[in-house]
């Protein structure tokens, strides 16, 4: 059993593979399978979330920035697909039928160039933007409003620009994606596969990243920063790194957004959808491996069920349960059985041992 | 790093690898052929038309910035179902209607719109307001071959096969505002507008009929949509001094205008404001005073005509009744009779064989406005053209009718001022 158990989170992403790879597409319908692919995408943003928030302690409220650099990467490509070659998109003609295509939209044209895009620009952009924070050590709070202050200011500006990004519209009726007829089911599941397959991936490779030695100084770095750099690492660097690969998710995530709901406008990259990404990974818990994939989908499915039932009343519920989580589960939803075990712990102790004041809670984050 | 602790091998790098790799066979094999291929048929239509009933999706945001509107939207489509079941139904059956919250967010209008056509298997949907949700819903109709009721006016220049028009397009509404500017005498013209579709492409297009009416255009202004400063873009008004500003202002962004106007010393005597969106709903909303100022509608409550008394005596006393009727909706109102006019000429509720006995034509419907005639073509409506100043109590004293029922022209082919080439392109585009 002891030997098994650091296999355990191993087994899981398995079993969780085989869930949305093989039961998933077999039993759900295409409403469904439409939905858990949306689904899988915020779970995405969230594994990399919980990567710099749960384990670098860095609150990242503005996901929705490298969330909508690889959705818009993403839409402008298949806007320019659908519009065939030498065309402009449809919404630039309604505006002003006599300008050239904007010049930054040119390279999109092509398949390489978009794919590399989705995983070069975040990278780009978190790097300067980590280096110059980091090493200031700009950090808490700070930070935090920070992150959200480019998620708005990215919206903003993508909604002034309405000629050359669609603005507030968005950019959606895409027919093509790389060549796929978008309109065909067999097509549709096939999108959603990457989603979930990447969803896989990004879950091993922070799985794999918190057993490695990185790991291990990032959870010290969140937990004494001060330490680790007395005992010669840069912290700078180790966030850096935590950092620039959430950044990366939520881009990879905001590129599969867009094939699989078909739109996408600032409003899901804005302060208030940065915010609901980071209430899933509060809910699910932030330092576990599965508590942000989980609650981030948990609170997607919430929205698209609870949110038809009760139009109004769904974010009321929304807030109420993450005030409830808060209060009494700082850690998530994945410290119950942690929480529940050690209860046991303590009342069989209690029982057999009055002595032992406490049993020894594992207390993951500090605060 | 410094330290040299030795540590487990790492072979496991693979599993990651080796995902990749397993994404890239199912990317292989979940295929089908690309763009020269025929798009596959859309999903068989699950429209159950069994019972008794017939299930019906309503889709208007009842939260977020457009909810102020689309909620009498929501209603007057309640209350045409309550009448059209107390009349014994559409082809015999009671309408069952199914409501979502679009929640004023474009890719839920969207979700909602397959949620309604591939779990709820509803026969048609009605809703929408901006532009916006249209076009958010518009890939979604076509894919799944529903159908979709789309009450508000709006910048035309689109048609599908599976979308019908009740509200107004360009030439039933924003080129009779123009006509009537230009018999006044205005020679300088401001144009204020939301920073979205409709008002762009409402502008793109009064400038090139200003053009051709030798009407100039001295300043052109947008604002997002759900920012209310116009200060800064009022002071542009001023300095401008035009002969009548044309407001294609959405929403309670249209507060924030009024405020700055009147702030800035601007009345209705001297520099009027035209509006396409500010109705007997949003009048008296407006925190200020308004009377004096224009609208351009097709419908308005002070119309008289032989159905209108008796549709608002109607709607003032329904529950949910917010006291007025307005354009809006009663192209809501006039969506559910156009449906049920459909269904019965076609005698079915099969999207395809509705959409068959529209292109017959000969469809009509005797609305609140008068009787408006479907053109089965490009699926819009005949409408009367109006222009209405705000009086004291905030209704519409009428002030201009066109000669009869203006015919909808969305690409304005009857204009050779719009540019040939532009109209392809759009058509083109649209498939």
């Amino acid at each position: 059993m002891t030997k098994l158990k650091p296999w355990l989170p191993l087994i899981g992403i398995g079993v969780f593979a085989v869930l949305l790879l093989v039961v998933a597409p077999a039993v759900l319908s295409m409403h469904w399978i439409n939905n858990l692919g949306k689904y899988c995408c915020w779970a995405i943003v969230a594994v990399g979330i919980g990567l710099a928030w749960g384990r670098g302690g860095m609150l990242v409220l503005g996901q929705g920035v490298f969330f909508g650099l690889g959705a818009y990467t993403m839409a402008m490509h298949l806007t320019l697909e659908t519009a065939g070659p030498g065309s402009l998109p449809v919404f630039m003609i309604l505006y002003d039928p006599s300008a050239p295509l904007p010049a930054f939209w040119e390279p999109f044209r092509s398949d390489a160039f978009t794919l590399v895009a989705i995983v070069l620009l975040p990278v780009i952009v978190a790097s300067i933007l980590g280096y110059a924070l980091f090493k200031r050590r700009v950090k808490g709070a700070y930070f935090a409003i920070l992150t959200q202050a480019l998620a708005v200011a990215l919206a903003v500006l993508i909604s002034s620009t309405i000629r050359e990004t669609g603005g507030d519209t968005g950019l959606s009726d895409f027919k093509y994606f790389f060549g796929f007829v978008l309109d065909d089911d067999a097509n549709k599941i096939m999108v959603f596969m990457i989603a979930a397959a990447l969803l896989i991936v990004c879950l091993l490779v922070v799985w794999q990243l918190g057993r490695s030695r990185f790991g291990e100084l990032l959870i010290a770095t969140r937990d004494a920063e001060e330490r680790v750099r007395f005992l010669g690492y840069d912290p700078a660097n180790i966030k850096l790194v935590a950092f620039v690969v959430a950044a990366v998710m939520a881009s990879i995530a905001g590129a599969m957004f867009v094939p699989i709901v078909g739109i996408i406008t600032p409003a899901e990259i804005g302060a208030s959808a940065s915010i609901l990404m980071i209430a899933g990974v509060a809910l699910g818990g932030r330092a576990s491996l599965f508590g942000p994939a989980l609650g981030a989908m948990a609170i997607g499915w919430g929205q698209s069920s609870l949110g038809s039932s009760w139009p109004s009343g769904w974010i009321y519920i929304l807030g109420l349960v993450f005030i409830l989580v808060t209060l009494f589960l700082p850690m998530g939803l994945s410290s119950l059985s942690g929480r529940a075990k050690s209860l046991v712990w303590r009342s069989r102790t209690a029982a057999t041992a009055p002595a032992a004041a406490s049993a020894p809670v594992l207390e993951e984050v500090k605060k | 790093m410094k330290t040299t602790r030795t540590r487990r091998a790492r072979s496991l790098l693979a599993v990651p690898a080796l995902a990749a790799a397993v994404t890239l066979v199912l990317a292989g094999c979940g295929s089908r052929a690309g763009d020269s291929a025929e798009p596959t048929a859309a999903a068989e239509s699950c429209i159950d038309t069994s019972g008794d009933t017939i299930k019906l999706g309503f889709l208007n945001s009842l939260t977020g910035g457009m909810a102020i509107s689309e909620q009498t939207v929501s209603n007057v489509l309640h209350m045409a179902a309550d009448e059209i079941n107390a009349d014994g139904g559409i082809l015999g059956k009671q309408i069952e209607y199914v409501q979502e919250d679009g929640a004023t967010d474009w890719p839920t209008f969207a979700e909602k719109t397959e949620k309604l056509l591939t779990q709820d298997c509803v026969a048609a949907i009605f809703g929408g307001w901006t532009s916006s949700s249209r076009k958010a819903v518009k890939p979604v109709v076509e894919e799944n071959n529903g159908l979709f009721f789309y009450p508000v006016q709006y910048e035309g220049l689109e048609s599908s096969p599976n979308i019908y028009y009740t509200g107004a397009t360009t030439n039933q509404q924003i080129i009779p505002a123009m006509d009537y500017l230009a018999a006044q005498g205005v020679k300088t013209l401001f144009l204020a507008g939301s920073d979205y579709v409709f008002p762009r492409t409402a502008n793109a297009i009064i400038k090139l009929y200003a053009a051709e009416l030798g009407i100039e255009i001295v300043g052109e202004e947008y604002v997002p949509l759900d920012k209310d400063d116009w200060t800064t873009q009022v002071s542009k008004i001023v300095a401008a001094d035009p002969d009548f500003v044309f407001n294609t202002i959405n929403g309670s962004s249209n507060v924030g205008f009024i405020k700055a106007y009147y702030d800035a010393g601007l009345t209705p005597e001297t520099t009027p404001i035209i509006s396409v969106s500010i109705a007997e709903e949003e009048a008296p909303a407006m925190g200020h005073e308004v009377t004096g100022n224009y609208a351009s509608w097709n419908y308005f409550q002070s119309l008289q005509t032989p159905n209108n008394p008796g549709f608002i005596e109607r709607w003032k006393a329904y529950p949910d009744s917010s006291g007025v009727t307005s354009d809006p909706m009663e192209a809501a109102y006039i969506s559910l009779y156009l449906y049920k006019a459909l269904a019965e000429a076609a005698g079915s509720f099969d999207v395809d064989e509705i959409n068959a006995a529209a292109a017959e034509g000969g469809i009509t419907v005797d609305a609140p406005e008068g009787v408006v005639t479907l053109d089965g073509e490009n699926h819009h409506i005949s409408k009367p053209g109006n222009i209405g100043r705000i009086n004291a109590d905030n209704q519409f004293d009428i002030v201009w009718s066109s000669e009869g029922f203006i015919d909808p022209d969305p690409y304005l082919e009857g204009y050779d001022w719009f540019p040939a080439d532009v109209r392809d392109a759009l058509v083109a585009a649209a498939g």
